[in-house]
């Protein structure tokens, strides 16, 4: 009764298709031996991603956006954490609208975002900085990490820092050798998908970055936009490469439908 | 869990909220203001960016059939990539739902999983598949028999579509299957029981289940949509413009900031009213089912 039928199944393949098809046709351009693009290639070859080296700009914006996710995600995170215990654990006049105001750079268009802060950046003088860059990145990225961080606080026993409360530990004691071991996994969780996020950030940052701070999908963009050749296909299949790696991990360590389903706010 | 509110509550809520309120206050409402006021702004090739308060931009929007055109074009996309992905989504979620372990955990990553691929290698997949008359997708269609002549899908309308529809389509499948896991397996078998054929089942017990699943996955993908910029910059080309492609290049080619502003308050409050309004439709009519 509850088995999917053949024509369930057909369609199930159909769809798996046509969701891995564009990733897929990407990885095998990527290792084509021709000095163009060419469907279908003969023969396998890694001269294009040997090429890469010899790109220093998409190196160069490799590490921007390691830098950047890295740097945005733990601020995010370390702002997201008081935010998420006052939110989880207090009901006050405001939570709801603090709530929808933490929330609102996933409804805010990137686009909007991305105006706002050039307008911004440029009339304070971070016009085209990496300290603006980190900036902008911290508000794209603090949705997903007050996300998970409301998860884990919401979840917790707090009878345990009761107990310690009783047996005499301080706030911060408390906080610090209770709540935050407690709440720990949550927070890696939550600094690795608000680090994919701003790895991936795109729409946004076009507008923020400058070619000396350019994010490597800026460059992949500003790249594809002049033409499409094998090479940034390779850089693209290395992402790709890079992405699959952190995301079974991220399954691994937390699941990804939790991940990526969590609500949290909305959830008593 | 729920603290009951004592009178001291708000104070310490406040102030452990302090840090990331004032943080959002100066980088995000800030800017936004700004953007707005920006919109009421002068421009002049010469003279640059007159901070005076006119409606010329406004003004120039709502006169020229040209930006219509293009706000048609960004919510008729945005419409089709919605209703496809609804179409095509909701029925793979509930597929997947009925998946038992380890098919299930497998397929949700490969269906999940591309939400956190960067947008620009899954768009260079497309125009890859799309690339030319001699693109994958057209000589695979051809040879099918399907096609007798390549359709042009670079540089359309169609391609776009069809690019986000990829794009967006977890946010659907996810939002469904969030939907589904709400709904009792058992119930199935009851209706089954009952003497309900299994078309029956699926019309009058699941789908009507799935509905507000369907609902909500459609506003996300919907804003998504209208607001998409890196696949419809690159698909489109430079020549197909949608809101979010016209805004950048007002910003960044035209160097007309005042006119790419109001181009972006105009696309926030559109997509504002519409997720408000749907919310709240929503909401009404299934209030039970969200609670």
């Amino acid at each position: 009764m509850t088995r999917n039928g053949p024509l369930a199944l057909l369609y199930h393949a159909l769809f798996v298709v046509f969701m891995l098809a564009p990733i897929v046709i990407v990885c095998i351009v990527a290792f084509t031996p021709e000095g163009y693009l060419s469907l279908p290639t003969h023969g396998l070859s890694l001269r294009w991603f040997r090429t890469i080296a010899q790109y220093p700009e998409f190196i160069r914006a490799f590490w921007v956006s390691i830098w950047l996710g890295a740097l945005s995600s733990a601020i995010a995170l370390s702002l997201s954490v008081p935010a998420a215990l006052a939110i989880a654990r207090y009901r006050f006049k405001g939570r709801d609208a603090l709530a929808t105001l933490f929330m609102s750079p996933l409804m805010i268009p990137p686009v909007v975002l991305g105006i706002a802060f050039l307008r911004f950046f440029s009339l304070v003088g971070l016009g085209g900085t990496f300290v603006g860059l980190v900036l902008s990145h911290v508000v794209i990225v603090f949705p997903f990490a007050l996300r998970l961080t409301l998860a884990s606080a919401v979840g917790m026993d707090r009878a345990i820092e009761q107990a310690a409360v009783s047996l005499g530990a301080s706030d911060w004691t408390v906080f610090r050798r209770v709540t935050l071991p407690l709440i720990l996994p949550g927070l890696v969780s939550g600094w690795a998908l608000a680090f994919i996020q701003s790895f991936d950030e795109v729409t946004m940052t076009v507008f923020v970055a400058a070619p000396g701070t350019e994010t490597l999908p800026v460059r992949m963009f500003l790249y594809i936009q002049d033409n499409i050749d094998p090479l940034v296909t390779s850089v693209s299949a290395s992402v790709i490469a890079l992405t699959a790696i952190a995301l079974v991990a991220l399954d691994r360590l937390y699941g990804l439908e939790r991940l990526l389903a969590g609500r949290g706010i909305n959830e008593p | 869990m729920s603290t009951p509110a004592s009178d001291n509550a708000a104070p310490s809520a406040w102030l452990l909220s302090l840090p990331a309120l004032v943080f959002f206050a100066v980088i995000v409402i800030v800017p936004l203001i700004m953007t707005v006021v920006l919109s009421f702004h002068d421009w002049g090739e010469y003279k640059g960016i007159q901070p005076v308060f006119i409606l010329k931009n406004w003004i120039e929007i709502w006169s020229d059939p040209y930006f219509g055109e293009m706000f048609a074009r960004t919510f008729r996309i945005a419409i089709l990539v919605t209703l496809i992905t609804a179409v095509f989504g909701a029925p793979e979620a509930y597929i997947l739902n009925r998946m038992r372990a380890p098919w299930r955990g497998i397929f949700v990553l490969v269906l999940l999983g591309p939400l956190l691929i960067s947008i620009v290698a899954r768009t260079l997949g497309w125009a890859l598949l799309f690339g030319g008359n001699s693109g994958v997708v057209n000589a695979a269609l051809m040879k099918l028999g399907v096609i007798s002549s390549p359709i042009p899908f670079m540089f359309t309308e169609t391609g776009v579509i069809i690019a986000l529809a990829h794009v967006l389509m977890p946010f659907m499948v996810l939002s469904v299957w969030a939907a589904l896991q709400r709904v009792d397996p058992q119930i199935e078998n009851a209706a089954a029981s009952l003497g309900a054929g299994h078309f029956t089942t699926l019309r009058r017990v699941i789908f009507p289940q799935i509905v507000p699943g369907v609902l909500s996955g459609g506003i996300i993908v919907f804003a998504l949509s209208a607001s998409a910029f890196a696949t419809p910059a690159i698909i489109g080309g430079r020549r197909l413009k949608v809101a979010a492609t016209l805004a950048y290049d007002e910003f960044l080619n035209t160097l007309n900031w005042p006119l790419g502003a109001a181009v972006a308050t105009l696309l926030l409050v559109c997509l504002v009213v519409t997720i408000v309004g749907a919310n709240r439709l929503i909401e009404r009519r299934y209030a039970e089912v969200f609670r």
